[in-house]
């Protein structure tokens, strides 16, 4: 049977991925460039509309890292504001289940799932670090053995409330004076984080309840999306790390009496497309030039090293030291378990093709997914798809907020004359268009 | 009084009487929906209001067969509303003492980027058991412990809202730089029951500082209330002494000392003439009339508020009747002013942008 694809547009972020420097990129602030992407979106009848989230500007050597986007605006908030200038898209927002209280994540939610007639979805993240801790009351931080348990129980408890009307409470009879059935919200919860009780005051949205969708790539990770998402954000762009992370998520299912298509896996992916496969790799060259630039490069590479690398000339050759494991060189982001292959890789290719280690860096990160035609695109995409490397993809550009244009003008139209992507939507809730069932 | 009084009115459920979603004007669903909002929001918009407000509480209604007991978030049902209105300020309230000032500020914050510098907030507590079983993370704490925390949060915010410079995002491509950091700025804030490391993860917002309002619904709200820019006073016999009192209060230097390690924190109120005071009250024209409510804000302004904030019985019916009435017989008597004010919520309330804290021209 062909699959349907399914495509999400992220709002670029933070990192090195986001070119901020070209004369096309506009405000990463201004609602306009929300509302433009997300428009972009919902003319290529994609199924959501993605925000991620920081809670702290991330750090290099102790300073704020100057060299990247800094800055965004709160997901919910912009979110609940697409509601009203979008009518299908369904509409994503990244929140940590860390620092913020199960009552409050169910209530904002629910609050964004009805303002947008069912079209909510929960990026669930969990965060551990102290240095995160010292903007919240919550402070401290949870030992990273306890964030998985903490993040499952949150979920729990959100789902609890969620369902703490059984749907048929709300009455809506005027003349009889019957709103809603009395007892409708009551819940009460003792887990080992959690210990409360009350009741909640939102129904059900026209799609039940908010989507799930969970990003962590650890055997815990896929262990709690295996149980509890809706939607897997995955890092497994490539086909073969796509197909073997499908296969290993998909067979977790089971346990959970749960079916394959109970569960969406959309890795984040880069696109370049142009006229000819040639073009496209030229264009595509030329952005990863412009997304590494030489202090880039330089932050990057202490990120792989753990070392303080400032010493060094980009357009010089990589780093004669060895790599140093856990340190806090950079704070916010993630760092490496194990650096030493990653390295030696590095070292190898520089060696090969006598790159600098700016080029290095240019040609060994940031390689965009998908490249070439339009055609070529789009049957890489399809394949990824019908050949079970993912059920679909967030796209990920590099500009804000015209990035997905090509995609969207180009690509679609022939994914949609292929049969694999819908022309137009056919429900209006985010989880018709993701076909989950409750 | 040549600015005339400034109108606001109050957005919660289908209106303020308890039965007001029995009318058979009312859709009930456009509860939930955000719709009864949008079209009260459009509707004051359409006739001059200076702002809506809208009710919240952390913990949900009670569960009684004959009244509305949902409720949606009002930042989010704020949000929604903000793209299909263009002048007119949005206040949703926002509870402070269960939840983190570092997410309430982004928010807010958030809520003025989307709005084109319309937003502003009303900071409130909760002291029920109900509120604090629901988070379950401390317990109910008496009205003057949560204001008193509540004066700390809203320091904490604009602290916050400084802690990015008006011109921090500078996109230099010659050194690669996005931003400069020496115009991010770590706040450091302490006070007894939390702590804020900062910088904010929003930059400044259009104005500076959204608007923070303040409800006295208790006598110990009223330190607080002299910290904000908005006041919403209940109405009473002694309305003109209270609305005097505050106004001196509020010129008044306040020292809040924490407790733990010696440290304190100073509170500004970062106001020169005090808090503009709206006078509060729950009106339904659609019953009463316009000429009898006229009056009384008539004797509301000689009692020396600033403005009104209607709380209305129907969103449905009597929103319409302030809008296409009860606003020009104000106007008529010279009690509103008739000219668009245009701009920022801060520019219609006639308050001038906040200078930043940590700018360097203002050490």
């Amino acid at each position: 049977m062909t699959k349907q694809i399914h495509l999400a547009a992220h709002f670029p972020g933070v990192n090195n991925t986001t070119v901020w420097s070209d004369p096309a990129a506009g405000s990463q602030i201004d609602f306009g460039s929300f509302r433009q992407l997300a428009e972009t979106a919902e003319r290529g009848t994609f199924d959501f509309f993605f925000l991620a989230e920081g809670l702290r500007l991330r750090e290099v050597k102790g300073r704020i890292h100057d060299l990247d986007v800094v800055g965004r605006p709160e997901s919910l908030t912009v979110l609940s504001a697409l509601a009203a200038v979008t009518t299908h898209l369904g509409l994503a927002a990244t929140v940590n289940s860390t620092f913020n209280e199960p009552y409050e994540l169910a209530k904002r939610l629910s609050t964004l799932d009805h303002v947008s007639n069912g079209r909510a979805a929960w990026n669930v993240v969990t965060s551990w670090d102290a240095f995160t801790g010292e903007n919240f009351r919550r402070g401290g931080y949870l030992d990273k053995g306890d964030r998985y348990v903490r993040a499952q129980e949150s979920l729990r408890i959100v789902r609890k409330l969620w369902d703490s009307w059984n749907g048929d409470e709300l009455v809506l009879d005027q003349a009889a004076g019957a709103f809603a059935r009395e007892g409708a919200g009551a819940f009460a919860d003792d887990g080992a984080h959690f210990t409360i009780r009350g009741r909640f005051g939102l129904p059900p949205s026209p799609q039940g309840r908010p989507v799930i969708i969970q990003a962590g790539d650890s055997d815990e990770g896929r262990e709690f999306a295996a149980s509890s998402a809706d939607v897997i954000f995955s890092r497994h762009g490539t086909f073969e790390g796509g197909q073997t992370f499908y296969k290993d998520v998909k067979s977790r299912l089971a346990k959970y009496g749960r079916t394959d298509e109970s569960l969406k896996i959309m890795p984040a992916v880069t696109v370049v497309v142009a006229d000819t496969d040639a073009d496209a790799i030229e264009k595509a060259a030329y952005i990863r030039e412009q997304q590494v630039s030489g202090p880039t490069a330089l932050v990057l590479a202490e990120l792989l090293w753990g070392r303080d690398l400032s010493a060094y000339d980009p357009d010089g050759p990589l780093p004669a030291e060895d790599p140093v494991v856990g340190s806090s060189v950079t704070q916010g982001r993630v760092g490496y378990n194990d650096p030493f292959p990653i390295v030696s890789e590095w070292r190898a290719q520089a060696e090969e093709h006598g790159w600098s280690l700016r080029q290095t860096v240019i040609n060994q990160q940031n390689r965009q997914t998908f490249v070439g035609s339009p055609t070529t695109v789009a049957e890489a995409v399809n394949r990824h798809v019908q050949e079970n490397a993912a059920d679909g993809f967030v796209l990920v550009p590099h500009l804000t907020p015209s990035g997905l244009d090509d995609f969207v003008d180009r690509v679609v139209p022939l994914l949609r004359e292929r049969g694999v992507f819908r022309s137009e939507y056919a429900g209006t809730t985010l989880r018709d268009h993701l076909g989950l069932q409750l | 009084m040549s600015r005339g009084l400034i109108t606001a009115i109050e957005i919660d459920g289908a209106g303020g009487d308890p039965g007001a979603w029995r009318g058979p004007e009312v859709d009930p669903r456009a509860i939930l929906t955000g719709e009864l909002a949008v079209r009260a929001a459009q509707r004051a918009e359409a006739a001059g209001v200076d702002l809506v407000t809208f009710a919240d509480a952390l913990e949900a209604p009670d569960d009684v067969l004959d009244q509305v007991s949902v409720r949606l978030d009002a930042l989010g049902l704020a949000a929604r509303v903000a793209p299909v209105t263009q002048r007119i300020g949005l206040l949703p309230t926002i509870t402070v003492t269960h939840t983190e000032p570092f997410h309430v500020q982004a928010s807010v914050a958030t809520l003025d980027h989307i709005s084109g510098g319309r937003a502003g907030w009303i900071a409130d507590v909760s002291t029920s058991a109900e509120a604090a079983a629901v988070i379950g993370r401390r317990e109910p704490a008496p009205a003057a412990e949560t204001w008193r925390e509540a004066r700390y949060v809203v320091d904490a915010g604009r602290r916050l809202w400084d802690s990015w410079e008006d011109d921090a995002i500078i996109r230099d491509a010659a050194t690669g730089r996005f931003v400069d950091r020496e115009k991010l700025h770590y706040v450091d804030f302490e006070s007894p029951t939390f702590s804020v490391k900062g910088p904010s993860i929003v930059p400044r917002p259009p104005q500076g500082h959204p608007i923070t309002g303040i409800r006295v619904s208790a006598s110990e709200a009223l330190e607080a209330a002299a910290d904000a820019e908005l006041v919403f006073l209940p109405d009473s016999d002694d309305l003109s002494t209270q609305v005097q009192e505050l106004r001196e209060n509020a010129r008044r230097s306040v020292t809040l000392t924490a407790g733990d390690a010696g440290r304190s924190v100073t509170l500004t109120s970062g106001q020169v003439v005090g808090p503009l005071v709206l006078v509060s009250a729950a009106v339904q024209p659609h019953v009463d009339g316009v000429e009898q409510l006229a009056s009384l804000i008539e004797a509301w302004a000689a009692a020396g508020v600033d403005g009104v904030q209607l709380r209305p019985a129907s969103l449905e019916l009597d929103v319409p009747v302030i809008a296409e009435q009860l606003l020009p017989v104000l106007r008529e008597r010279g009690l509103v002013g008739s000219g668009e004010r245009g701009g920022s919520l801060r520019g219609r309330l006639g308050l001038r942008r906040p200078v930043n804290r940590y700018a360097r021209s203002a050490r």
